[in-house]
């Protein structure tokens, strides 16, 4: 009986392992290799580290926005509002401060405190409507945050007619868009800092492990005694905050307020979450993972620029990694289900 | 001793017979390996034209990956599969419905969108000129449902039906072709004793008709009343094949577990104290509940019983804060607490462990740590003010874990990966975790095997001897009869009757399960 038991394992050969890898850790690892090989087949300046270091920070963007997004997901949600939240942070914020900077030019720090104070209000007021509709109407987070996408960018665009906002003052820019601290560029500082927070946050709190347990079976959770609708709204909040953050930063870097910085931020960063194995009905999912899969996004991109391909093709490829990394999470899910009979 | 006698028992192989007909259905040496693990190894199973073949063993043992190979609807990696003494290849349960195999799974195939006559048909519609007969099908289907006697309306939404009357489709489904076939997994678990009894004579009459039925099921009395043969599985193997005559509980049981359970029910000390609960009028809306009332004391082990909406389940949930009361007081140790929060009903010490744990007692892709810690991560040993105490969670729940024997020993694996049983065992390891004075168990012991079944009357003696008070919500008769001292029985939502000590009988219970005039 032993001895049956033991022949598979034996004759577990590549395959096996690979399997086995691919049950364990899921399908980034492996789309992270075969990334690296192909682009750096595709172009020297590739593997160096001044290029890795502009991806991590031309990435950073989108892992603030999709550690937010994967605070949804977990929930059994998700936000679709996200670009929006960017669109709106980035112009009121950018009215605001070219506005107060105008009238008082002396005071340009007032004027960068003021400016970021209102981004933030407009930013995460959305996030707000969007945990009110979900968690007290019971709305669909599907309906909800595509309702508030539309309404947010319609508010965007008639805040500015359409036309890049400038005007804001240059210390703005040069800190939180250009500048390093100590020594690492502010962006990457910024996430490597939230990505601190959002660890504790969803590892060693009690809000972080509620949301696992309402994305892992809301009735349960009730059941437990957890307000299931301050932690759903809590949930959509903070996703609103951190794209709000990533809007700020983007105008920053941008030094212009514009309505259409983030069109993209959705589906990038459900992909990114997905493809780093955060599960789209909740309560599955590590944040570490999910930096990582913004950054193979961006990694992605980035070795595509370098290879000289169309960006118009570049959507192509986003869209294709993220059906291959719900496919072969479907894979993955029936060989641990056969593997755990 | 025991083992070579059923050794014997296995040898009756299909060749030593081959003087009468083939079995209907014979497996030689099946075995199914997912990577890793081997789900079984080695099984012959046969099934006769006209017997009851019922497959025990624990959760786990691999009857459902032996029904799901005969059903078609995994392969088997070795080992022949013959109908009529015929080597068969299934690929599809389509294909194993074409050599007349039909199977009705725990979990129902279906579509809660459609109505009963249109899943009745799914898969197998009626058309006349490539538009669907909607005229015959529902001729057929009322048809059907008439034959089988079953309380349903053709034209009625799945999704609308309560869970025994969506068994009833998923059963008149099978029966809807001429099956030679038919595979039953615990059909029973949701129906009442009528419905029950029905199926019975259903499966008779198929019986007679020359039809084969293959049956899991953990109730004795079940194999008692319709099973031929028995076969036990146990870890993949097949243990033994037995004849219902020679079927003793005890030894069915020694061969499923493989060890030796003198007894299923303890004996529970009672030592009734104060009262900790007390409902007074207690309505909910819809007439779920009429005017009940209720007293529960520590140290005693109260029951409720009742047919299936009759109400048992709703007055443990309204203790609970999960209902919105109507009219009536819900008192704890003296203080009013009607209309309470789940939260605050926790903080008091009440615990209620819901029927359904897939539905509602359970994360199923978390691991048993968060699960067992999750009522209680407000409590100073699982997080101070702002942080989770992980280590502490961590040892406290490994404790639990272990109290309650969990198998395997893992914390963080999902607990989709454990067998019911465990999953069961992690459900009452959460209410573990607080200092709980009162215990309301909604169906403690659904879907789950013998040896879970005695560890949770364990549990049960042992928390009532610790001077706990225990509700006891079953729809399982022995159950109210072995382990309460007191017995409330409903119907349709009002309070029958209470029943004290020596008055609980089987008679006196089921008396007042149904109608007056019927009893």
């Amino acid at each position: 009986m032993t001895e049956d038991r033991e022949a598979p394992r034996v004759s577990r050969g590549i395959k096996g392992w690979l399997q086995l890898g691919f049950v364990r850790l899921g399908v980034l690892p492996f789309l992270l290799v075969v990334c690296l090989i192909v682009f750096s087949f595709m172009s020297d300046n590739f593997l160096t580290g001044r290029n890795l270091m502009n991806v991590l920070r031309q990435s950073s963007y989108l892992v603030m926005v999709t550690m937010g997004q994967m605070l949804a997901l977990l929930t059994g949600g998700f936000d679709l509002s996200v670009g929006t939240i960017l669109a709106v942070t980035s112009v009121v914020g950018a009215l605001a401060m070219s506005t107060a900077f105008a009238a008082m030019p002396d005071m340009a720090w007032l004027a960068i405190v003021l400016g970021i104070l209102a981004g933030f209000g407009a930013g995460v007021s959305i996030g707000i409507v969007n945990g009110i509709g979900v968690s007290v109407f019971n709305i669909s987070p599907f309906m909800m945050t595509l309702g508030m996408a539309s309404v947010g960018f319609g508010v965007a665009l008639s805040l500015t007619g359409g036309v890049p906002v400038y005007g804001m003052p240059d210390a703005f820019g040069s800190i939180f868009g250009f500048g390093r601290w100590f020594g690492i560029p502010a962006p990457i500082f910024v996430a490597g800092g939230l990505l601190g927070v959002m660890y504790v946050l969803l590892n060693w709190t009690r809000l972080g492990r509620y949301l696992y347990a309402i994305g892992g079976n809301l009735k349960a959770s009730r059941l437990s005694g957890i307000n299931t609708r301050l932690h759903l709204f809590t949930a959509y909040v903070l996703c609103g905050a951190l794209a709000t953050i990533a809007g700020l930063m983007l105008t920053a870097r941008l030094e212009t307020g514009e309505a259409n910085i983030g069109s993209s931020m959705p589906l990038e960063s459900i992909a990114a979450c997905v493809i780093a194995g955060v599960s789209l009905r909740g309560g599955v999912g590590r944040v570490g993972n999910v930096v990582l899969g913004a950054v193979f996004i961006g990694l992605v991109q980035n070795g595509m620029n370098l290879a000289r391909i169309d960006s118009y093709l570049q959507t192509v490829v986003i869209g294709v990694l993220l059906i291959l990394a719900v496919g072969a999470d479907q894979i993955r899910q029936r060989l641990i289900a056969e593997l755990q009979d | 001793m025991a083992e070579v006698r059923y050794d014997a028992a296995t040898q009756t192989n299909p060749a030593e017979r081959s003087a009468g007909p083939p079995p209907l259905l014979t497996l030689e040496g099946i075995s199914k390996r997912f990577p890793g693990v081997e789900a079984l190894t080695a099984v012959d199973f046969d099934l006769e034209a006209g017997e009851v073949h019922v497959l025990f063993g624990e959760n786990g043992a691999g009857k459902s990956t032996l029904i799901s190979i005969i059903a078609g609807v995994e392969r088997p990696t070795s080992g022949r599969y013959l109908i009529k003494g015929k080597p068969i290849s299934l690929h599809s349960v389509q294909d194993a419905r074409q050599q007349g195999i039909s199977a009705v799974f725990q979990e129902f195939s279906l579509v809660p969108q459609l109505t009963v006559e249109e899943n009745l048909f799914l898969g197998a519609e009626l058309t006349s000129g490539g538009f669907l007969d909607k005229r015959l099908l529902h001729k057929k289907a009322e048809e059907i449902i008439d034959r089988l006697n079953f309380p349903l309306k053709p034209q009625q939404r799945v999704a609308y039906l309560s869970r025994a009357e969506q068994q009833m489709v998923e059963i008149a489904k099978a029966f809807r072709s001429e099956p030679s076939v038919l595979i039953f997994d615990e059909p029973t678990a949701s129906l009442t004793e009528r419905e029950t009894e029905r199926l019975f004579t259903l499966i008779e009459q198929a019986k007679t008709a020359g039809v084969g039925i293959i049956y899991i099921t953990h109730r004795m009395g079940e194999i008692k009343r319709i099973a031929d043969r028995i076969t036990v599985l146990r870890d993949g193997h097949k243990i033994g094949t037995v004849d219902v005559a020679d079927a003793t509980e005890e030894k069915l049981v020694e061969l499923m577990t493989g060890r030796v359970i003198d007894q299923i029910f303890p004996d529970i000390d009672y030592t009734p104290g104060e009262t900790l609960l007390s409902v007074d009028g207690l309505s909910l809306g819809k007439g779920l509940l009429r005017n009940v009332s209720i007293n529960v004391r520590a140290g005693e082990v109260v029951g409720i019983a009742g047919l299936i909406g009759s109400g048992k389940s709703e007055i443990g949930r309204a203790c609970f804060g999960l209902e919105d009361i109507e009219a009536g007081r819900i008192m704890f140790e003296g203080a009013d607490v009607t209309g309470q929060s789940v939260k605050q009903m926790l903080r008091h010490g009440l615990f209620y462990i819901p029927s359904d744990r897939r539905e509602e007692g359970l994360l199923m892709v978390r691991g048993a740590r968060e699960n067992i810690a999750l009522p209680s991560l407000d409590r100073p040993e699982f997080s101070s003010q702002l942080f989770l105490k992980r280590r502490s969670e961590r040892d406290r729940t490994r404790q639990l874990a272990e109290r309650v024997e969990l198998r395997p020993m893992n914390l963080e694996r999902d607990l989709d990966h454990f067998s019911g049983g465990n999953q069961q065992k992690v459900l009452i390891a959460k209410a573990l975790t607080r200092n709980v004075k009162l215990f309301i168990f909604d169906e403690p012991t659904v879907g789950v095997d013998v040896g879970t079944r005695v560890a949770i009357y364990g549990f049960i003696k042992e928390l009532c001897e610790a001077g706990a008070g225990v509700l006891l919500i079953s729809s399982d008769l022995p159950e109210i009869l072995h382990l309460t001292n007191r017995a409330y029985v409903m119907y349709r939502g009002e309070l029958r009757t209470e029943l004290k000590g020596e008055e609980i009988t089987q008679d006196s219970v089921l008396s007042h399960f149904f109608e007056k005039e019927a009893a």
